[in-house]
C-alpha cells in the first residue's frame, strides 16, 4: 500500500476525537448516538488498516463483529430513546436526571 | 503513488468535514445525513485498503440500515422538525459544486479504466469475501454464533422496549393459553 499507516492513524484519531466531542457537547441524545457510531467507525478504520498492513484477515473479521454489535446496540438504544420520549416527551440528555441523588 | 495520495487526502478531507458538519449541525436530520456521507466515504477508504467485503457491509449495514433506523426514530419522535417552506441557503451552488465533483469522479474512473492513470491495487488474493467467509465459519464459528444470539437479544429487547404500555408480557402469555 502506498499510503503510510500513520496517515490512517491520524485520520482515525481525528474521527474519534470528533465523536468524543459530539458525546460531550451535544445534548440531543440522537446526535450523541451518532457520535458513538463515528467512534466505532474510527476504531474499525484502524482494524482494517492494520489488517491490510500485516496481511492478516483477523482484523476484518473483528470489524464484522463490531458492526454487528453496533447494529444491535443502535436498535436497543433507539428503542430506549423511544421509551424515554414516551415518558418525558423530550430526548434532551440534561433532562434525564431522575436517578440523580 | 501521487494519485493515490491525492485520492486519500480528498477522502480524508471529506471524512473530517462531514464529521464536523455532523457535530455542528443543529438539526438532527442533517446530522444523520452527514453521518451517512461519512460512512460511505469510510467505505471507500476500506476499498482502498483492500477490504471489499467490509466496505460493502459498511454501506449496507451502517449507511443503509442504521441510518434508516436513525431517520425513522428522528421522524417518529418529531423532536427536531425541518423548517417547512424555507429552502436551504446556498443549496443551488452546493448542488452544482457536488455535481461537478461527481462528474470529476466519473471522469477519473473512466481514466482509470482506460489505463491512463495507474493506481497500485492491492493483490486480489488478499481478503476476498470467500476467504473471509471461510475464516468466519471455521476459526471464528463460536463468535459468529454468539453474534446471532446478540442480534436475537437486541431484536427481542427493542420490541419489548417499544411495545405499548397497555399490553404486558403476562397478558401476552395468557392469551396464548
Amino acid at each position: 500500500m502506498g499510503i503510510p499507516v500513520s496517515y490512517y492513524l491520524i485520520l482515525s484519531a481525528i474521527m474519534f476525537v470528533i465523536g468524543i466531542l459530539g458525546v460531550l457537547l451535544r445534548r440531543n441524545a440522537l446526535v450523541t448516538f451518532m457520535s458513538l457510531e463515528m467512534m466505532f467507525n474510527a476504531a474499525n478504520l484502524i482494524f482494517v488498516t492494520f489488517a491490510a498492513y500485516y496481511r492478516v484477515l483477523t482484523g476484518q473479521i473483528f470489524v464484522f463483529f463490531v458492526m454487528t454489535v453496533a447494529a444491535a446496540e443502535v436498535a436497543v438504544g433507539l428503542a430506549l430513546m423511544v421509551a424515554i420520549f414516551r415518558t418525558k416527551h423530550s430526548i434532551d440528555l440534561d433532562q434525564m436526571s431522575s436517578l440523580k441523588g | 503513488m501521487l494519485t493515490e495520495m491525492a485520492i486519500f487526502i480528498f477522502l480524508a478531507l471529506v471524512v473530517v468535514a462531514s464529521a464536523l458538519a455532523m457535530l455542528l449541525s443543529r438539526n438532527a436530520i442533517y446530522a444523520a445525513l452527514f453521518l451517512a456521507m461519512n460512512f460511505v466515504t469510510v467505505a471507500l477508504l476500506y476499498l482502498i485498503l483492500g477490504a471489499p467485503f467490509i466496505a460493502l457491509v459498511q454501506v449496507t449495514v451502517y449507511a443503509g440500515s442504521i441510518m434508516v433506523l436513525f431517520l425513522f426514530v428522528i421522524m417518529m419522535l418529531g423532536a427536531e422538525r425541518l423548517p417547512g417552506s424555507e429552502p436551504l441557503r446556498g443549496q443551488r451552488t452546493l448542488a452544482i459544486l457536488l455535481g461537478c465533483i461527481l462528474l470529476a469522479e466519473m471522469g477519473l474512473m473512466f481514466a482509470l479504466r482506460s489505463g491512463l492513470l495507474q493506481i497500485q491495487m492491492p493483490p486480489l488474493a488478499f481478503s476476498e469475501p470467500a476467504d473471509l467467509g471461510e475464516l468466519l465459519f471455521t476459526r471464528y464459528q463460536l463468535l459468529f454464533l454468539v453474534t446471532s444470539v446478540i442480534l436475537l437479544a437486541a431484536t427481542v429487547g427493542a420490541i419489548l422496549l417499544t411495545r405499548g404500555d397497555k399490553v404486558s408480557l403476562r397478558d401476552l402469555l395468557q392469551r396464548k393459553e
